[in-house]
């Protein structure tokens, strides 16, 4: 489905990738760990497409697609959230995911809507904003919102363009035990029943080990290791180099 | 509560943003009635309404898709200059010398804007004076064209014809009035249209977070080129207007003071208003007209009143009002 090939990123004299490989299969959740700084957001930016690879190639259902802008890989199926939230403060849930609900039925350049494709668009907008549990806040503005329905808001635009990957930058950090437990329940639906490809970095040990179906694990921009979270956990150099040290 | 995009809304209940928009259109369709018992002339109304346009256009790409521009004048003197030269030289008909200004404005936005809009911030606004200069400078110094440094003499607005009707806005100041409020009507119209369309939408995605927006699929720099544009051609119909008001093209038109002076009205009456910058260009031509006659360092008293607005009300002065009357 997803495939990284010796994928490599300098910064100048700082290499924040190092030849590291992966390849996720269909339906798979993948969790990516790693100590602060490993280059886990380096990976997601050049899957995505914010910025190219220094070496390397990211290849999607067999077709390379390294020298892709973000826009046509969203358009070949790739969704992303961010690790610092990003959504459009100013607007209201609804209007958020219905940006990209438009966008995503390729509507963005249409200076009105038909009155089906108006009452399509805003059956879409209900279902994503109920399935991420935004029904009472939808009319808000939601740079006013809480942390957790922030988060929330930026998944349910993500679901918005009907990927078929999906990527999830740390999507509990700063949250809460509850909060936590809201998204991790969300992204498991979403791996469970509605049988997405999730490539997911997180910090949160409870959340990788009760979702991924596989983990990799980044230390220092290099591919430390790979494997069901069974092995992973029992992996002494992942031991020593990270779970030993965090928590 | 929200105050920033109450125009632009897509199904959002209970907000009475039809409100200002009827108490505005009443107070300009009655404006030739009390205008002048207060001491005003319809020619200052006129301006008003033209300015306002142009602030209003511009606020298309400032105030909804987060994108400054210091060269606006550039189109605005385009369209002003394009209508005056067709009047002069070509033809008698006022909607044709509109329809080249208009065109001639539009147009040159329309490519200088695929030039720029890889550039962001600060470099994008700077490369928009240097072409609002560049302007400036042809009409300065192209003397036999254009009248250079005396401005454009020598043509008027003629009166329209529709059919056998002949609607005489050349003599008539109140008709010419409503010309002009006619092409506002449909000018700003079209603008709210589009803002409130899933194009309109991809702009206010830009200007709330162009990282979203692009990984949401919007190609950016297309969405903002077409927005300046946009943007460049409703400038131009401002600046057609300005021909016809004055019967004269001036290149101070064409200079970026007025690019500031635009600015100044968008953000003084405010930006995430759709009516502010109308608000800020009323407030603009009218304390000028006032204080020029009085002393000739009007503008400090404008620059200070700017500087005040900026302070106090962030929002503008039509923001203020607005969150004030939802509290
Ligand atoms: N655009 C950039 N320019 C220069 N250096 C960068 C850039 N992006 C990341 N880096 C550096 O690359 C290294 C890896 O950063 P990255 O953000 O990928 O780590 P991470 O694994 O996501 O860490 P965290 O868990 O803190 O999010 C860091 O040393 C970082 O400072
Ligand atoms: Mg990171």
């Amino acid at each position: 489905m997803l495939e990284a090939k010796a994928v490599t990123k300098s910064f100048g004299s700082l290499v924040a990738v190092n030849n590291v490989s992966l390849a996720v299969a269909p339906g798979e959740l993948r969790a990516i760990i790693g100590p602060n700084g490993a280059g886990k957001t380096t990976f997601f930016n050049m899957i995505t497409g914010f910025f190219p690879p220094s070496s390397g190639e990211i290849v999607v259902e067999g077709r390379d697609i390294t020298r892709l802008t973000a826009q046509q890989r969203v358009e070949l199926g790739m969704a992303r959230t961010f690790q610092i939230t990003e959504i459009f403060p100013e607007l209201t849930a609804r209007e958020n995911v219905c940006i990209a609900v438009e966008v995503a039925s390729g509507y963005r350049l249409r200076p009105w809507l038909s009155r089906a494709a108006r009452t399509r668009v805003r059956e879409r907008i209900d279902e994503i904003i109920a399935s991420a549990g935004l029904t009472k806040q939808a009319d808000r503005r939601v740079g006013e919102l809480s942390h957790g329905d922030q988060r929330a808001a930026e998944i349910a635009m993500a679901l918005a363009l009907k990927p078929r990957i999906l990527l999830l930058d740390e999507p509990t950090a700063g949250m809460g035990e509850q909060e936590t437990f809201h998204v991790a329940s969300l992204i498991r639906r979403l791996h469970k029943h509605s049988g997405y490809t999730i490539v997911l970095i997180e910090h949160d040990m409870r959340v990788v080990f009760n979702l991924a179906d596989r983990i990799t694990v980044l230390d220092q921009g290099s591919l430390l290791a790979e494997g069901t979270p069974t092995e992973i956990a029992d992996n002494p150099a992942v031991q020593s180099a990270y779970l030993g040290s965090a928590k | 509560m929200s105050t920033t995009t109450a125009d632009t809304v897509f199904e959002r209940p209970a907000q009475r943003s039809w409100l200002p928009t009827v108490a505005i259109w009443v107070v300009l369709l009655t404006v030739p009635l009390w205008l002048p018992w207060i001491g005003g002339y319809t020619a200052l109304a006129g301006r008003v309404l033209v300015l306002g346009l142009a602030a209003m256009a511009l606020n298309f790409l400032l105030g909804f898709t987060g994108v400054m521009s210091f060269g606006h004048a550039a189109y605005f003197g385009l369209g002003c200059y394009g209508t005056g030269l067709t009047l002069k030289y070509l033809s008698d008909s006022t909607p044709l010398a509109m329809l080249v200004g208009i065109l001639l404005g539009g147009i040159a936005g329309t490519v200088f804007g695929a030039l720029i809009v890889r550039r962001r911030g600060v470099y994008f606004a700077m490369v928009t004076i240097a072409f609002g200069q560049i302007c400036y400078y042809v009409a300065y110094r192209w003397n036999s064209l254009t009248g250079g440094d005396d401005g454009l003499r020598g043509f008027q607005r003629q009166p329209l014809h529709i059919g056998n009707w002949i609607i005489d806005i050349q003599n008539n100041p109140v008709l010419f009035y409503y010309f002009i409020a006619a092409v506002f009507a449909v000018c700003i119209g079209l603008m709210a249209f589009l803002l409130r369309s899933p194009f309109g939408r991809t702009l206010l995605a830009i200007r709330e977070n162009e990282r979203r927006a692009r990984f949401l699929g919007i190609p950016v720099e297309r969405h903002i080129w077409l927005s300046f544009s946009i943007s460049c051609f409703f400038t131009a119909a401002a600046g057609s207007l300005y021909a016809l008001l004055n019967n004269f093209a001036d290149p101070m038109t064409l200079h970026f003071t007025l690019s500031g002076e635009i600015v100044i009205m968008a953000v003084m009456g405010g930006m995430r208003a759709f009516w502010g910058p109308l608000v800020g260009a009323a407030v603009f031509v009218v304390l000028q007209d006032y204080i020029s006659s009085m002393t000739v360092n009007w503008m400090s008293f404008i620059g200070l009143l700017f500087v005040l607005v900026v302070l106090f009300f962030p929002r503008g002065l039509l923001g203020f009002v607005r969150a004030y009357s939802e509290k």
